[in-house]
């Protein structure tokens, strides 16, 4: 066994992995972001959430309905995908043509609102929810103790982000989707709905966000401010990996978790600055960001 | 002979008239957290405690006629400042309660302090209340980080657990629970192998907790609060932590964060606390009685919102002894010199330092198969007696002790 920076290597491969599974949460909410940020030039505040909305809706589920969380990692999305359309429909298409401010600010108070409700019916403590019983337990992997539900985080976040990042870089639909982005008026005269295309990018950016928070409803504090507590940090990696770069979002998710994850060894008390402090300079050095194209 | 008869008669009803009708005029302020993370142990439930404080006081009391405000803090202390000095100055309220979250607090006893109003702290943990930074307009009613140092502390060295390993919430409030449980664990023979700080409302602890399980400590004494205890415990069980062999100590745990946990994940944990609803059938007539002046139903009473019903009425009865409208210093030096005695707490008394003693309680999370009912969570390992379970004065550094 060696030791790196006075650290030993097992610990410290630990850490790396680690990381990489917060860096899964980091890509996953970071990715609807820039999904959305990317096809409807919208700055959705309000992500963070809709992140808590998926965790309350896997707790509500399984209160109510008696369904587990497997059932709940695709019925949360999708009723909170729903209410993500809703919004689009009555209130952010009328947003497109103005200051991204103005999306900004309605998303924000949508935010808040939507925070203070959950507040109002479950109270701030938070509520409970457990790891499924096929994912208890762990394996040894030699130089740290991985728990089962943390591979899972990891493989299932790396699947939808590649995913995602395929259907809207490698498919006809993604081409479609960025040509509306572009020149809407265009892809209308050949024939295609785009705002019903736009509607469904946004409910779609918006479930990813509820999927991320099932995900997250075993392992971290299912309460109403869980999701503004993370989402200044994903705004950052957006930042950081390029506003509405898709590929941006996830590489930088995942490697800014890993970042994170070794500031936690070497100065804990940074932890939470540190990807401020790495956005300041990507920013000072690369205005659009490490992926961004400049506009 | 009639004359003089009918004038005494008149001069004894208007004695006796004067005198029961003195009437005591009362301004209470609860401020608190009521919208944030700490919103569930304070909050709306110090307000439905303060208001059964006062309907069970002014019942036998018709001539003290109290008036209830309540505010929210927003767990900063620009903003408490703020509205404690609003409540005081133009609002003329003689008596602040409540202010979870120790900054708030220590701001708002220097503002009691200036004006010579009163502050009955019961949600804020910081044992520098009473200690370095006390005054002889604050009361520190319910708990505070020396008393759960102590008390936790203490228990687990007992059991074998004497190599400690601290997660620590980087803040004043953090660094005093480390402080004081160290002292703790090494007074009774312990020995502390290595501490991680980490920041406020941090979502993630898998690498702090792979520290700890690196250190081989025996005990991991959680020196947080609210989210950050919830997160920390969930995931040690996650990285099987305790099935490995270390045990937890939660340090400041509340009713509502167990609830939160929910047993499956807390059961085992040791903790301490000077109040349980399920105690006894006081505490529980009392909790059906908080739920209905307006405790969330789904919801625990926390021993912080009996320590606000507790100091209300205390406070009441030594005004009602003073009768008018005593300056702040008068009223607490009142409260010092009455012994206390309320259904919640039992009797008691206030230290010169301004620290409310009575006795703690060890408890045990139940297993999910020994709950038999919604909020049966604790069983009782120990009582600690009200002597033992606060500081003692002399050792708080509180100049008024030694004056």
């Amino acid at each position: 066994m060696f030791e790196i920076f006075g650290i030993p290597s097992q610990a410290l491969f630990g850490q790396l992995l680690i990381g990489l599974i917060n860096g899964s949460f980091y890509a996953l909410l970071s990715l609807g972001l820039a999904v959305i940020f990317g096809m409807l030039n919208i700055i959705n505040f309000s992500h963070g959430a809709q992140y808590m909305m998926g965790a309350f809706a896997a707790y509500l589920i399984l209160q109510y309905f008696g369904l587990g969380y497997w059932p709940a990692l695709i019925i949360a999305p999708i009723i909170v995908g729903i209410t993500g359309i809703i919004i689009e429909r009555l209130f952010l298409q009328w947003l497109y043509k103005l200051d991204h401010l103005y999306g900004l600010l309605l998303t924000f108070g949508l935010a808040l609102i939507f925070e203070g409700v959950a507040r109002n019916y479950f109270g701030s403590a938070g509520l409970p929810y457990t790891v499924p019983e096929s994912l208890q337990g762990g394996q040894n992997l030699g130089f740290m103790f991985l728990p089962n539900y943390r591979a899972w985080v990891i493989a299932a976040s790396l699947t939808v982000c590649i995913a995602t990042w395929f259907v809207i870089e490698r498919t006809r639909l993604g081409a479609y989707l960025r040509a509306a982005t572009e020149n809407p008026t265009l892809v209308r005269a050949f024939g295609i709905n785009v705002s019903r295309m736009i509607t469904l990018t946004y409910g779609f950016g918006v479930a990813l966000a509820a999927f991320a928070g099932v995900m997250a409803a075993p392992i971290y504090n299912v309460s109403p401010q869980m999701g503004s507590e993370l989402i200044i940090v994903v705004f950052a990696v957006v930042v950081i990996g390029g506003m509405g770069s898709i590929l941006g979002a996830i590489v930088t998710g995942f490697g800014l978790g890993v970042i994170e994850g070794l500031t936690k060894v070497f100065f804990p008390e940074a932890s939470n600055t540190v990807i401020f402090v790495i956005m300041a300079i990507v920013l000072l050095v690369r205005p659009a960001g490490l992926f961004g194209r400049r506009g | 002979m009639r004359k003089t008869l009918g004038l005494a008669a008149l001069a004894a009803v208007l004695a006796f008239g004067a005198a029961s009708a003195q009437q005591v005029n009362v301004k209470i302020g609860v401020l608190s957290d009521m919208s944030s993370l700490y919103a569930d142990i304070g909050g709306p439930g110090s307000v439905a405690a303060a208001k059964l404080a006062i309907a069970d006081f002014t019942k036998d009391h018709p001539n003290v006629k109290v008036e209830l405000i309540s505010g929210d803090h927003q767990n900063k202390p620009d903003i408490g400042s703020q509205i404690a000095n609003q409540w005081y100055d133009v609002d003329k309220v003689d008596m602040i309660i409540d202010v979870p979250n120790s900054g708030v607090a220590l701001a708002v006893s220097q503002i009691a302090s200036n004006k010579n109003k009163v502050f009955i702290v019961s949600g804020a943990a910081a044992s520098d209340l009473t200690g370095p930074k006390c005054n002889a307009n604050t009361v520190h009613w319910t708990y505070d980080t020396w008393m759960l140092a102590n008390g936790t502390g203490n228990a687990m060295v007992k059991t074998g657990g004497d190599t400690w390993f601290f997660l620590t919430a980087d803040y004043a409030f953090g660094h005093a629970l480390e402080r004081d449980t160290a002292a703790a664990v090494e007074k009774a023979g312990g020995k502390v192998l290595g501490k991680v700080r980490h920041p406020l409302n941090t979502n993630d602890f898998s690498s702090f907790l792979l520290q700890a399980q690196s250190s081989k400590a025996k005990v991991v004494g959680l020196a947080n609060a609210g989210g950050d205890t919830i997160n920390s415990i969930k995931q040690s069980a996650e990285f099987g932590i305790v099935k490995a062999g270390q045990k937890l100590a939660g340090l400041l745990v509340f009713a509502s964060d167990v609830n939160a946990l929910g047993l499956n994940t807390a059961q085992g944990l040791t903790l301490t606390e000077t109040w349980y609803w399920d105690a006894n059938d006081t505490n529980r007539a009392w909790t059906k009685r908080w739920h209905e002046a307006g405790g969330a139903a789904s919801k625990y009473p926390t021993m912080i919102h009996a320590g606000v019903y507790a100091g209300i009425l205390h406070y009441l009865k030594a005004r009602l002894e003073l009768g008018g409208d005593p300056e702040g210093k008068a009223a607490v030096a009142k409260m010092k010199s009455m012994p206390t005695d309320d259904p919640l707490f039992g009797k008691g008394a206030i230290d010169a330092n301004g620290r409310k003693r009575h006795d703690a309680f060890l408890f045990e999370v139940k297993a999910p198969a020994e709950s038999k009912h919604p909020g049966d969570f604790y069983k009782l390992k120990a009582t600690i007696p009200a002597k033992d379970a606060f500081r003692d004065p002399k050792e708080s550094g509180c100049p008024l002790v030694n004056s």
